[in-house]
């Protein structure tokens, strides 16, 4: 569909309710967090556990990252979430994963089309740029687009159910997540996660 | 330098990563790491990643070690520059990493775009808490490999190898 027919991306969603509900059972995964805003849900949703080692800085490594833990570990589901000003860093990384596509490796961006973080300036998701559609010529396979309640669960399945490298672009509210103090320091949060894979 | 004794040390390169247990390969395609690109593209048993960025391997290798895997990045020197913020999570987590540097702008480099980067390396691997391996003669490439992969794997360190330009020889302009 050409660029001009589609209609105008709906920033709708309340990230602290859709971004638990779009990856159900923590458990399941291993995480890598982009920074500010997807750390928050994931450091909530996880209760900032082991399986879950998310950034406050490098930005741009999370996918790359991801990528790494899902080619060390094949017998382990990888969710990568992160924002769009993080993605957008290193739109690059999506066409490296894609030519790998390890089947255990999954991209959620939460996509509030603002740098929250700086004091909420517009991003360039915004202003026309469609990650998804990065995506998809980044050679991913799997991709869609979650903007309403109602595709929140064909997202969730994407994300637990795909074989190859998927793409999930969940827009949300240029709103604050949920407030959640976590461990920032990238050693100990290291160490927490080796450990918690030997366990 | 004749192609066959070129080839000889540039494999010595691959075999002695892959004897220390380097299973992931990040690369941006490389005259100096040609070799070595090849081999590991050629490998069932490794993982060969070409990268759009070099920073993009620095993450890489971040995740590739959550996940209990050894990676390494082969690079050209310009390439550094690509990676410095990345490295503030290898160092400040201390990531074991390991980069294996062919380098540019270096002893005998014709193409001035390259001299700013070359004259750089060794600077921005000292600000950013690297330990250096310089090697410069081709009989050296193996244990100098050996000790970077100990530094890294064993004690954590971040390590750059730099294989200089009296090694590789200057490309001709």
């Amino acid at each position: 569909m050409a660029k001009s027919e589609k209609s105008a991306p709906k920033f709708d969603l309340d990230r602290s309710v859709v971004v638990p509900q779009i990856i159900g059972k923590q458990e399941d995964f291993l995480f890598i967090g982009g920074l500010a805003g997807t750390a928050k849900d994931l450091a909530s949703i996880t209760n900032d556990g082991w399986n879950y080692y998310g950034m406050a800085g490098a930005m741009g490594a999370a996918v790359s990252m991801g990528l790494g833990l899902a080619l060390a570990r094949p017998d382990k589901k990888v969710i990568v979430a992160t924002g769009d000003g993080e993605l957008l860093m290193n739109v690059g990384s999506l066409a490296t994963a894609s030519i790998l596509n390890p089947p255990n490796l999954r991209i959620l961006c939460v996509d509030n089309g603002h740098y929250g973080e700086t004091g909420y300036q517009l991003s360039h998701t915004s202003l026309g740029v469609d990650l998804e559609q990065m995506a998809i010529g980044a050679g991913i396979k799997s991709t869609m687009t979650v903007e309403s309640q109602d595709q929140i669960s064909a997202g969730a399945r994407m994300l637990r159910e795909s074989n190859g490298t998927c793409f999930v672009l969940l827009r949300v509210k240029p709103e604050d997540g949920p407030k959640f103090k976590r461990d920032m320091d990238p050693g100990s949060t290291r160490l927490r996660f080796l450990q918690g894979m030997k366990g | 330098m004749d192609a066959t004794t070129e080839d000889r040390w540039q494999k010595v390169v691959y075999d002695t990563l892959k004897k220390n247990g380097v299973t992931i390969f990040s690369y941006v395609p490389d005259a100096g790491h040609r070799m070595a690109i090849d081999l590991s593209l050629a490998d069932p048993d490794v993982h060969s990643v070409a990268l759009t960025t070099e920073e993009e391997g620095v993450a890489l290798a971040a995740g590739a070690h959550l996940g209990g895997a050894k990676s390494a990045l082969l690079m050209q020197s310009s390439g550094l520059g690509n990676c410095i913020n990345f490295f503030s999570m290898i160092t400040g987590g201390k990531f074991p990493f390991l980069t294996i540097l062919s380098m540019r702008g270096d002893y005998g480099e014709g193409n001035p775009w390259q001299m700013g980067m070359g004259k750089a390396t060794r600077p921005i691997l000292d600000a950013m808490g690297f330990v250096t391996v310089e090697i410069t003669r081709r009989d050296e490439v193996e244990t100098a490999i050996d000790a970077a992969c100990t530094m890294a794997f064993q004690s954590g360190e971040a390590v750059a190898v730099l294989l200089t330009q009296k090694l590789i020889g200057a490309k001709k302009f």
